[in-house]
């Protein structure tokens, strides 16, 4: 049973269920494109907390709250599921801010950009060199010795506590107080009102979590593992995704081939393309994709939870300050925060070398 | 034997580690410690991929490979 997910033919099987699960979702409801993307579910749910004003990006993700879940149900079954914390978490919080900045610019996480190309979106080919080349630079810093130290083991309940946070979210969508404030915030127009059935999205999100959990599927691990070791693994597992994804989107007629007008998304090769850069290094230097981090939070990783706080801090960030992009372009202030989130990564790779 | 101890570490270090420490002996034998199924598995494969056999058993909490070419 150990081997049994971990093998090249396994990891694609998953790879093509969840790019089937992707594309079925937004034939559900989902926005296009944008059957799972990490980083925009994760954005939604900061805006259904009113952590920002984006009146149109606001939603309680239940396949967010699925990701983690189901991987700690996994990690229970299987004997994976192991407290731990304490690796440099302030520097995981600035990476997932950052990588958040990067995702936000180029409109989408790895999983997105891939969605996006299965989906016919061209631009997501300036998104997709971004990530390599962040994830390449990223491959550098480890080369000379760049780490963040270890982690400690730590208690069950600390090791439970995103967990929980996902439950307690999930029983807000399920339960809809609505109370004078007027949170939760839900919205009525846009991609945030786009969604397929709570209990259908919590379901895939479920199973998604489960699957990953067993074969460590991972989108920046699958290219810094090519260029680091030289390891397939995890790049059978993406292929999968797109195999997946885009099979499905020609049967249920959802690809349409083009760069100008494709949904959720902006034609600025430069800014697709360094967004991703600072998103792909970000994730690179953290360990692993967004969604690596969520599924690594179910499995007891209090680092990986901080990362995903950092996430949802980045968003809300992104959003009041005009530095996430919308369908029409950058915002204002995108120049300014992909250069300080670049420098901001550069140093981080640079000046953390503790000797292991 | 030589043991390393890559319990603690996130993905990569423990194949950086591993990969690392296989390039300066070329051959022989050692061990590994991990505390995760991911740095059992990456670490396996690793090995596997350079032509190193692995031998794995659990200590404890944690898991003891052994990898020898």
């Amino acid at each position: 049973m150990k081997t049994l997910f971990t093998t090249k033919k396994a990891i694609f099987a998953v790879g093509i269920v969840i790019g089937l699960i992707a594309v079925v979702i937004q034939k559900l409801g989902n926005p296009a494109n944008m059957g799972i993307c990490v980083a925009c579910f994760v954005r939604d749910i900061a805006g259904g907390l009113g952590l920002h004003r984006a009146g149109v990006v606001q939603y309680l993700r239940p396949e967010i709250m699925g990701f983690v879940l189901g991987s700690l149900l996994s990690a229970l079954a299987f004997r994976e599921f192991k407290p731990r914390a304490g690796s440099a978490p302030v520097v995981r919080f600035v990476l997932g801010f950052f990588a958040m900045i990067g995702a936000l610019v180029f409109l989408g996480c790895p999983w997105r950009a891939l969605l996006r190309l299965a989906g016919g979106d061209a631009n997501a080919i300036a998104g997709i060199a971004g990530l390599v080349g962040g994830i390449w630079i990223g491959v550098l810093f480890l080369k000379a010795g760049y780490n963040l130290g270890r982690s400690q083991a730590t208690y069950t309940s600390a090791g439970l506590i995103m967990p929980l946070v996902m439950a307690g979210l999930l029983l807000i969508l399920l339960f809809k107080p609505q109370l004078v404030t007027g949170a939760p915030f839900f919205s009525t127009e846009g991609p945030g009102f786009m969604h397929a059935p709570v209990l259908v999205s919590l379901g895939a999100g479920l199973v998604i979590g489960i699957l990953a959990q067993r074969t460590r599927f991972c989108t920046v691990g699958a290219i810094r593992d090519i260029i680091l070791v030289r390891d397939f693994y995890l790049m059978t597992g993406i292929t999968g995704l797109l195999v997946g994804a885009f099979a499905g989107n020609l049967v249920l007629g959802q690809f349409h081939p083009g760069m100008a007008g494709q949904p959720v998304a902006h034609t600025e090769f430069f800014w697709n393309f360094a967004g991703m850069v600072l998103a792909g290094l970000a994730f690179t230097l953290a360990g692993g994709c967004p969604g690596r981090q969520l599924f690594m939070s179910g499995e007891g990783d209090g680092d990986a939870a901080v990362f995903v706080f950092g996430l949802l801090l980045g968003a809300a960030f992104a959003h009041n300050f005009g530095i996430a992009a919308t369908p029409k372009g950058i915002g204002e202030w995108t120049p300014l925060f992909v250069t300080i989130g670049l420098a901001s990564c550069i140093a981080i790779g640079l000046t953390m070398r503790k000797k292991i | 034997m030589e043991r390393i101890d890559v319990r603690g570490l996130s993905c990569p270090q423990p194949v950086v580690v591993t990969k690392k420490y296989m390039d300066t002996i070329g051959s022989g034998e050692f061990e590994i410690i991990v505390d995760t199924g991911t740095a059992r598995d990456n670490i396996t494969r690793l090995a596997g991929n350079c032509g190193w056999a692995v031998a794995n058993r659990n200590d404890g909490d944690d898991i003891l490979l052994t990898l020898k070419k």
